[in-house]
This record gives C-alpha cells, sequence and structure tokens, in this order.
C-alpha cells in the first residue's frame, strides 16, 4: 500500500475541493478575453438599467432646433449631437441599450425555454419522440434564422412582442439540438451505465446525471445567443418590422431613420451602429472564453 | 441445464456455478431508411456458454469488437440479452425487469474501463462512492460518510478526499475510487470490463494486485474483460477466448497459455511480447491473414476459417461443437494444435467427445 499513499499525497494540497465551477470560475478570472467581454457586458447592462436616471434628455421630444439640411454634430451639451427631430442622440442610444437588452433578454428566454423543452423531451425519451422532435427541429433551421424570423414578425404584425417571438422561435431548434445531443453524449456515458447497474431510477439518471452534465454548452450558447438576438432585434427593426411608435428609441429603427440623412449627418448611424458592435461583441466574447473554461477539453 | 427454472431456481447442478450462462445472444439490429426496416443484424455476441463458480476469477480474452465487452454488459443487465438464458445463484436473470433486478444489482457491480468517463465530474468521490447506499437504502452502522471512508482506505486512497471532485485525481486514482463504488454494496460477483486497459502500465499492476488482494479478503467473484493477455494470466483462474461473438476455447490458466489448443488462441499466444531476445528464437509468430470478418455477415460454420492456416472442407461446412478435449479445457475447433500433448485414453475420449456433440444421441427420457 506505500505505493498507493505515495500516490495520494502527490495529489497538491494547494487545489483543495475544487468543484468544475469553481475551477472554471479561475479560469475565466486569468482569460483577458473574458475580462473584457465582461467589462463590456456589465457596461452595457449597467447603461441599460440606469438610462433613465443618467440620460440628460427625455428619448422622446426634441431638444433643439433641426432642419434637413443642418443637423447639428457632438456638442458640450449633446455628447452625440441631435438626431433629424431634434432629439438628444446620446439620450436615445443610452434609451436603446434598455430596448435592445429587454428584447434580447426576453426573446433568448423565451427561445431557451422552448428549446430546452424538446431538448429535454427528445434526449431524454429518445426512440420516436426524438425522431419526431429532431425532423421538426431540422424543418425549422433548414429556413435561414434572420428569414424566419422577418416570416414570423411580419406574419403576428409589427410590434415588440412580434420581434420577441419571432427571434425566440428562430432560436427554439438551436437548443433543441444542442441540448439533445449533449444528452445522448451524456446517455452513453460510463458513469451513467454505473448509475443504472446500481439501481438509480430512470428520472433520477436523467435529472441527477444526465441533464446537469448537458447544461454548460447550453449556458455558453445562451450567452451567444444573447448577441445575435441583439443584432437580430436591430435587424428587424431596421427592416421596419418592429414597434410602430416613433418615440421608442430602438437601434435598428435609428439606423433606419437616419438613413436619409447619411450624407449630412453620418454620425447618426454610426453611434447607435457602434453601439450594437459593441453590445454583441461584449456577450460573444464573453461566450466564447465561457465555452473555453467550462469546455472539458482545455480540463485534465 | 433449463430444469433450472422449471423447478424455481433452487436447485442448480453445480453448487459452486454463482453464474451460468447458456446459450446468450446478443444481436444489433440494422436498420436502413426512414421506415427503421431492419436490413441486418450485427451478431455481437452468437451463442456464448460458460459457467463462473464461486470465488474464481474468469477471463475474457479476444480482439476488439470479438463481443467480449458486450457479454459483460449482458450478464450485468446493462443491455437486453436476444436469445439464451443467465442465471444468478440459480435465478433466471435473463429478462428480468428493471424494477425486479434492482434488489440483485447490489450482487453484481461492474468496473469500468475508462476511469475518465466512468465517474461523475460534478459529484464528489463522497457521493459517488456513498450512491449505492443511498439507492439501496442500505444502513450504514456509523453513517454513510463514515463507510465510504472505509472503502477509500480498502482501496488505498486517503479517506480526507471525501469531498474531493474526480478531476483531482489520476487515473489510477480514479479507477480505484471506481472500484470503491463497486465495492459498497458487498457483491458477490464483480464485472471488470477492462478494468486496466486505459491505465498507465506501472499503474495497472497496482491495480490488478489491488483486484487480487481485494478477492482474497471478502471472497469475491470475477468477470474479468481484456485483451492483455498477460493481465489476463496473472489475474485469472479460468480463461475464455472470444472471437467474433462465440467462445472458441475455454479453459483454466496453466492449460490455456500452456498448451493453446484452437489455433485462434496459439495466434494470440504467439503475439505476445516475450522480453528475452535469447528466447525469442525458440518461438514463431503466427501472423493471421486478413482482417476480422464483419460481425454483420459472419463466415458459416467455423468463423474461424477465413483466416485458419489449418482449414479444411469441413471447417466451412461444419460448425465445430465446444467439446471437452481435456479434463477442463473445452475447445471449438476441427483440428486442435496440441492434441499430442494429450494422453492416449485422453485422446480416444477427445474423439468420442466429438463425435457426441456433432452427433448427439437421443436424449433419454
Amino acid at each position: 500500500m506505500s505505493l498507493s499513499q505515495a500516490e495520494t499525497v502527490a495529489v497538491v494540497p494547494e487545489e483543495t475541493g475544487g468543484s468544475l465551477g469553481r475551477e472554471a470560475w479561475r479560469r475565466l478570472r486569468r482569460n483577458p478575453v473574458a475580462i473584457a467581454g465582461a467589462i463590456l457586458v456589465v457596461l452595457f447592462v449597467a447603461l441599460a438599467l440606469l438610462a433613465p436616471w443618467l440620460a440628460p434628455y427625455p428619448p422622446d421630444k426634441p431638444v433643439g432646433q433641426v432642419t434637413p439640411t443642418s443637423i447639428p454634430g457632438p456638442s458640450a451639451e449633446h455628447w452625440f449631437g441631435l438626431d433629424d427631430l431634434g432629439r438628444d442622440e446620446f439620450t436615445r442610444v443610452l434609451w436603446g441599450a434598455r430596448w435592445s437588452l429587454i428584447i434580447g433578454v426576453v426573446s433568448l428566454l423565451l427561445g431557451m425555454a422552448g428549446g430546452f423543452l424538446l431538448g429535454l423531451l427528445a434526449g431524454a425519451f429518445g426512440g420516436w419522440v426524438d425522431s419526431v422532435v429532431m425532423r421538426l427541429v431540422d424543418m425549422v433551421l433548414s429556413v435561414p434564422g434572420l428569414l424566419f424570423a422577418i416570416g414570423i414578425a411580419a406574419m403576428l404584425g409589427s410590434g415588440l412582442d412580434a420581434v420577441m417571438i419571432a427571434i425566440a422561435v428562430v432560436n427554439v431548434p438551436i437548443f433543441a439540438r444542442l441540448l439533445r445531443g449533449q444528452m445522448l453524449a451524456q446517455r452513453r456515458s460510463d458513469y451513467v451505465l454505473a448509475a443504472t447497474s446500481v439501481g438509480v431510477r430512470r428520472r433520477r439518471i436523467v435529472f441527477g446525471h444526465i441533464l446537469p452534465n448537458s447544461l454548460t454548452p447550453v449556458i455558453v450558447q445562451g450567452t451567444l445567443t444573447l448577441a445575435t438576438a441583439i443584432v437580430d432585434a436591430a435587424g428587424l427593426a431596421f427592416l421596419g418590422l418592429s414597434s410602430n411608435d416613433p418615440s421608442i428609441p430602438e437601434w435598428g429603427r435609428m439606423l433606419a431613420d437616419t438613413q436619409r440623412y447619411l450624407s449630412s449627418a453620418p454620425l447618426l448611424a454610426v453611434f447607435p451602429g457602434l453601439a450594437i458592435v459593441i453590445a454583441a461583441l461584449g456577450f460573444t466574447l464573453l461566450g466564447e472564453s465561457l465555452r473555453e473554461a467550462l469546455d472539458p477539453k482545455y480540463r485534465r | 441445464m433449463s430444469h433450472r427454472a422449471d423447478e424455481g431456481g433452487a436447485g442448480v447442478s453445480a453448487p459452486e456455478a454463482l453464474l451460468s450462462v447458456q446459450n446468450l445472444q446478443k444481436h444489433f439490429p440494422v436498420t436502413k431508411g426512414l421506415l427503421k426496416r431492419q436490413v441486418g443484424a450485427v451478431r455481437a455476441v452468437d451463442g456464448v456458454s460458460f459457467d463462473v463458480r464461486k470465488g474464481e476469477t474468469l477471463g475474457l480474452v479476444g480482439e476488439s469488437g470479438c463481443g467480449k465487452s458486450t457479454t459483460g454488459r449482458l450478464v450485468t443487465r446493462l443491455m437486453e440479452p436476444t436469445g439464451g438464458k443467465i442465471f444468478f445463484e440459480g435465478h433466471d436473470i435473463t429478462h428480468m425487469s428493471q424494477s425486479k433486478i434492482r434488489p440483485l444489482r447490489r450482487d453484481i457491480q461492474m468496473i469500468f474501463q475508462d476511469p475518465y468517463s466512468s465517474l461523475n465530474p460534478r459529484h464528489t468521490v463522497g457521493a459517488i462512492v456513498g450512491a449505492p447506499f443511498r439507492i439501496q437504502g442500505v444502513q450504514t452502522e456509523q453513517g454513510t460518510k463514515k463507510a465510504v471512508q472505509e472503502l477509500l482506505e480498502l482501496v488505498g486512497l486517503n479517506p480526507e478526499h471525501y469531498n474531493r471532485y474526480p478531476h483531482e485525481f489520476s487515473g489510477g486514482q480514479r479507477q480505484r475510487i471506481g472500484i470503491a463504488r463497486t465495492l459498497a454494496l458487498k457483491p458477490k460477483m464483480i464485472i471488470a470490463d477492462e478494468p486496466v486497459s486505459a491505465l498507465d502500465v506501472s499503474i495497472q499492476a497496482q491495480v490488478v494486485n489491488l483486484l487480487e488482494d481485494l478477492q482474497n479478503e471478502l471472497g469475491l467473484t470475477y468477470v474479468i474483460v481484456a485483451h492483455d493477455l498477460s493481465v489476463i494470466r496473472h489475474i485469472s483462474d479460468r480463461v475464455a477466448v472470444m472471437y467474433l461473438g462465440k467462445i472458441v476455447e475455454l479453459a483454466d490458466r496453466k492449460g490455456l497459455y500452456e498448451s493453446p489448443m484452437h489455433p485462434y488462441t496459439n495466434a494470440l499466444m504467439s503475439a505476445v511480447p516475450i522480453p528475452d531476445p535469447a528466447r525469442r528464437k525458440d518461438r514463431e509468430r503466427i501472423r493471421l491473414q486478413g482482417d476480422v470478418p464483419s460481425p454483420l455477415n459472419p463466415p458459416p460454420a467455423c468463423r474461424f476459417h477465413t483466416r485458419c492456416w489449418k482449414a479444411q472442407a469441413i471447417c466451412k461446412t461444419e460448425e465445430p461443437p465446444l467439446a471437452e478435449l481435456a479434463p477442463g479445457h473445452q475447445v471449438a475447433c476441427h483440428f486442435p494444435e496440441n492434441a499430442d500433448k494429450v494422453t492416449a485414453p485422453a485422446a480416444a475420449k477427445i474423439a468420442q467427445n466429438v463425435e457426441d456433440a456433432l452427433h448427439p444421441k437421443k436424449p433419454v427420457a
């Protein structure tokens, strides 16, 4: 037994009691990309939440004089200048963050919930349930995402809830397929067989062993999907499929509205565009580094 | 043999046979197209029979894909057999439902090949080793934690590591955790599926020795599935050699390693490396021609005839039965090797045995 004792002593004492989550957190903190992504995300979320208090002007009322030929650019009073209707652009970008966050989070949660349910069904039961669910998923996935979203949004009539539902529906099959694949892979793994061989019941195997070990990529995908949801929402708004209410400052809509003034006031397109890019970039960087931190391939 | 089932499992013919497998089959259907039309079957295990006596170690060897792992999983009922019978302590467990078999799971446990995938990465060692107690509702004298720590000590791990996670251990230590888990319910029999093949050679010896120590200490019965002939030689009392879903030779260790009879066994033996270069010349390496045929469409009669250098016409038409050619030495071959080492009276008996097996007499009422 002396050899085995030597072997047990060899375990580095510093790394005591680290669950997988804690290990991942440690890796995440050391990753500069993750830090950058986290800063962008925190900034975006904070601005979105605090927009009503941070914004210097009301978002839906003109605060200065503009004519189509002279739209004032950035100044000390109006950091991003005024838009075509004389409203403060900085205020509107701030409020736009709020709307983007709401649309992104709601559609993500809806899509994730639907995908989770379908994936769980397919992954837990297999067999014909799996076949039916996966054929449905294949059908939806065969249509390009944004095109499908445009179709749904157009069908539901324009409005913010239509946009959210459309983006959610597009994301349902992505989550369903991801979770189902993970669960199938886990189902064949030895620790599940080991649990079966000591007599663990089916339900407990699914919820206690297979599901917890299948969630990591779903969480990563969720972070990444938030980025695409924000971009998709902006895209739908740009195409005029969002709310009809012009007072709602939506980044995509702001881009669309300033098209006519691109030559006279190009900055009006730059600011919301930049905001979209930064928000999407933040979630993408965070998602990618989360994947790196959680992926078993980087472990061991 | 089937009378056991009729008698309600009371009368076991050989009192020491803990496990008895008769003509076990597992065919995996191959389906095609949208309607899942069955176009064939992979005959992973195709008529395997053996007994495992209490306290012994039976080794199952063979190339990858010969059905040895499937046999292990059938015996533990992690898979549903296609045909044949499995008796454990005289009970027919072949098609027992999962709820009925749950209490029996205590007695038959399994050690897995890959210590990295056989432990749930999200559970602590304490939870993993303690799970069998909770699942089976076993009351332990001083609580589950104490029991788990005793098990960890038994397999040579530090009991203080109760709260650690699998990824904090080395491969050998993980395999010990897996062994501790299988021991938790004090099983009568342990099926070990390639228990050391995923480990470094230096660690292999430790784990093999641990298994032997535990057998002596706890009176365990093992079925060890492996492809490594030296490991099997070290640990087994009897060895079964499998080829394409069938047992081709079954003998005690000494008989099998010293005078292998089946040509396939001979070929396997000749592939074992000899560390001494001087002795290496004495032996001729038998190189088998071709690949293992697909179990989807195995050769008729003797499955080895496509690669056998002794094969003749009869091998393609008549399947050689698994006959006892020497005491405790069963071979399924028309032209066994090393038959000259068998003494004259035994040879006559062999001829009779082969004859009986090929043309069985009418059963006596």
